[in-house]
């Protein structure tokens, strides 16, 4: 390595720009994959983003704590674009209004599913104390997921993780359940993958249609909230 | 943009500091996301700014989980010790819920007026 380079290897590794510039062109170029082979959901952006990312750093030997000093400034986004949410919520509020009810039971029903069907699944199959508190949190968007689950006893980065490999899942395979059990709603389309997949279940939902889209904020939302209240009160009942 | 990405941060903001001081468990991003609602309700409309700002975001909303996601590479130990029960786990528990959820809230609100009429081409649909 001759001394120009290592001096410039020394100061991208030691600066945010590699890691956020990484971050922009990795998403970027999912985006292209996403857009060039007919937006197939399996196709998802984040994930080949992540994996691109994953991979660069590990052959560039750089760790994960490095890289995130940069990219932090992207992640930072997520609470504006967490407050921005009310503006389609807003769009929508009269038929919001009209199914509120409708709304309240889905959310419960969905968020307490999504919950305590992941913890029991992989209490079934033998996960560890630690990866079952890390899953509990895991449908919300990752601010409120990390928080709770530094609550209730988890790994926040790990729960992070879960975080986002959930979106992907729902991103990828959403349209398939949805058609499967047969609901054709819109609004219910877009509600469920908000509520079980926060903000990467409400970016598929915002590709596809704006109702759709309005209403998976909306669940997104609501169930931010419900689980931030919720889940912490249900782990001191049943843990401590 | 700038008027509206300050108002953006200062609803957060606000939202982080009213969290904190009212020990909420509620996260700061979603108390401002609520202040910003109601201060729409109030104005009655969306100013054609805070659209496009808004709408800037939220288009890229799938970027910003990007960092996160690269977190993987920190468990990756974990993960392939426990992989059976968190893949199990994440794909049982991720589609019971997008389904039940929605699966719900159609059959609650199918006496709805537009429930059904604008929902062809589930081909496309999210």
């Amino acid at each position: 390595m001759s001394p120009d380079f290592h001096e410039i290897w020394v100061y991208l590794s030691a600066s945010p720009l590699a890691g956020l510039t990484l971050t922009l062109a990795a998403y970027q170029v999912g985006m292209w994959v996403f857009e060039r082979f007919g937006r197939r959901p399996a196709l998802n952006p984040v994930m080949i983003a992540v994996l691109l990312i994953a991979a660069a750093l590990m052959v560039a030997g750089i760790d994960y704590r490095t890289y995130f000093d940069g990219a932090q400034f992207v992640h930072f986004l997520l609470g504006p674009a967490t407050v921005a949410l009310a503006v389609p919520l807003y769009r929508q509020f009269q038929q919001v209004r009209r199914s509120a009810v409708a709304l309240l039971v889905a959310l419960l029903t969905g968020s307490a599913a999504s919950a305590l069907s992941a913890v029991a699944i992989a209490w079934a199959l033998g996960a560890s104390e630690r990866t079952l508190l890390s899953l509990a949190p895991k449908s919300v968007t990752s601010p409120i997921a990390m928080g709770v689950s530094e609550q209730i006893g988890g790994l926040p980065s790990l729960t992070a993780v879960f975080v986002i490999l959930t979106g992907i899942i729902a991103a990828s395979f959403g349209t398939w359940v949805l058609n499967l059990v047969r609901v054709t709603d819109w609004r219910a389309r877009g509600f469920g993958l908000g509520v079980a997949a926060h903000g990467i279940g409400t970016a598929r939902a915002l590709q596809v249609n704006e109702v759709a889209g309005a209403f998976a904020g909306l669940g997104m939302g609501l169930n931010g909230l419900a689980t931030a209240i919720l889940l912490p009160l249900l782990y001191r009942l049943f843990f401590t | 943009m700038l008027g509206t990405l300050t108002l953006l941060l200062s609803c957060q903001l606000v939202g982080e500091v009213t969290a904190r001081l009212l020990h909420l468990p509620v996260p700061g991003p979603v108390l401002g996301m609520v202040l910003l609602f109601v201060g729409l309700l109030v104005r009655g409309g969306v100013p054609e700014p805070l659209q496009e700002t808004a709408g800037g975001i939220l288009r890229h909303l799938s970027l910003l989980f990007v960092p996160a996601g690269v977190g993987v590479m920190a468990h990756l130990n974990r993960l392939e010790a426990e992989a059976l029960p968190i893949a199990a786990a994440l794909l049982g528990s991720t589609l019971i819920g997008v389904a039940l959820t929605a699966w719900v809230m159609s059959v609650l609100s199918r006496q709805g007026p537009d429930a059904e009429t604008e929902s062809d081409g589930a081909e496309d649909a999210p």
